[in-house]
């Protein structure tokens, strides 16, 4: 891919960047290397879209969890132990036979770090950016999924710091699984919105 | 302003090529820059907002070219000078030469977890009543601000209808440059598809922004 090659080609100047700037801000003092770990630690073991699935196998098992996701979505996804930075303030959408929503950020790369970790490369591209809220059956048939004519699209633009968590339809034939298994169901893209979860057979081959 | 990364309704930008499996960063240098852009940002110097706009004021051909981490930490090299943290010599060198400044705040350690499981809630006391309720038919500004701000371009100028009250928040446009929170009501803003790209539009989408009461005025 372009973007790829291009990150190849920059990337001893990149990292020369980024290796001067984190050591004039350590040695002066600003910055202790160990909370660099720390932050690192974070984001690579703790944070990530299995937390979202958690909240939406949640959501699909309890009937009640589901009504306080969907009126307070902050509060109900610290029930879980989720929140803090980029999660501050948590709205979740519910997709339905009738609705698919989805969610980009067309100015910067907001999205919602404690349920889904950070953006995968793709959403902070201008292509996603550029293309999600003029042609959504565009971008969602580059991720294989096609909608019926007839379902609305609600593209939600996280221009401020609202961050949304797209609650997907829960899959056929999973009646009576645990929590744990429908979570397994729960793929990060399909609480972006540009995927759905994945059915029971599929899951169990992988 | 009306810069790169405004890019809601642009064209040309090609495929978005997904890729299966994505790992968290690509490179070494990527994980890098993620934390010293947090912790850099701790030291409280700048906040979130002048963060953006550092990185939205990247020229554009430098702002479109970039992967996100470089953007990120071409913002963090350029606040860094602009508030004295460092100077243009450690940077070429990637050494310490002046002294250090002071600075508001700095994470240990053992500060990380903690700061993070807080975040910053960006919620204020609401100076006023909010101007409109859920439901109500607003129109959205035309403004080109040369500065900061949330509007995006393709939502400037149009009818929509406020679909949510989200309470009062920091006003972006004025907190990235040195003009204090003053907290602004938030509204959830709904547009047709047709509202905001034209007849050819896809009739069965909507699309909806948070905009602050500043943004908007009755239709």
């Amino acid at each position: 891919m372009s973007d790829h090659d291009h990150d190849h080609s920059e990337l001893s100047e990149v990292e020369l960047r980024v290796r001067a700037l984190e050591t004039v801000l350590v040695e002066k003092g600003y910055i202790d290397p160990t909370a660099l770990d720390a932050i690192v630690e974070t984001y690579e073991h703790k944070v990530g879209p299995r937390n979202g699935a958690r909240v939406v196998a949640r959501a699909w098992s309890d009937p009640e969890f589901r009504a306080r996701l969907l009126s307070d979505a902050t509060s109900a996804i610290a029930e879980l132990g989720y929140g803090g930075r980029q999660g501050e303030h948590m709205v979740a959408v519910e997709n339905t036979p009738g609705r698919h929503n989805l969610v980009v950020c067309t100015l910067c790369s907001c999205y919602p770090w404690p349920v889904l970790g950070s953006p995968p490369v793709w959403y902070k591209s201008p292509a996603y950016r550029s293309r999600a809220v003029i042609d959504p059956r565009g971008v969602l048939a580059e991720f294989g999924v096609e909608l019926p004519a007839e379902t609305q699209i609600r593209v939600w633009d996280s221009t401020a710091e609202i961050r949304y968590l797209v609650i997907p339809m829960r899959p056929d034939d999973t009646l009576g699984l645990s929590e744990e298994r429908l979570a397994a169901l729960v793929t990060r893209d399909s609480m972006i919105g540009v995927g759905l979860p994945l059915s029971p057979d599929s899951a169990e081959v992988r | 302003m009306n810069g790169a990364q405004d890019l809601g309704g642009m064209m040309g930008f090609g495929p978005i090529a997904p890729e299966a499996d994505e790992p968290m960063f690509h490179h070494e240098w990527e994980r890098r820059a993620h934390a010293v852009t947090l912790a850099a940002g701790a030291c409280g110097l700048w906040n979130l907002d002048i963060g953006r706009h550092a990185r939205e004021s990247l020229p554009p051909a430098a702002y479109l070219s970039k992967s996100y981490y470089d953007i990120w930490i071409s913002a963090v090299q350029k606040l860094a000078l602009r508030t004295g943290m460092v100077d243009e010599a450690e940077l070429r060198s990637g050494k310490a030469i002046a002294a250090a400044r002071p600075v508001p705040g700095k994470w240990l350690a053992a500060d990380v977890a903690k700061a993070l499981a807080e975040g910053t809630p960006y919620t204020r006391p609401a100076p006023a009543p909010a101007l409109f309720a859920a439901g109500a038919t607003i129109r959205t500004k035309v403004m080109n601000p040369t500065t900061h701000t949330r509007l995006p371009q393709y939502a400037r100028g149009k009818s929509g209808v406020v679909e949510a009250v989200r309470g009062c928040f920091v006003f972006p446009d004025s907190n990235a440059h040195g003009g204090g929170e003053d907290p602004r009501w938030l509204y959830t803003v709904r547009f047709t598809a047709r509202e905001l790209w034209g007849a050819d539009a896809d009739p069965s989408l909507e699309v909806s922004i948070d905009a602050f009461e500043p943004y908007l005025e009755r239709a």
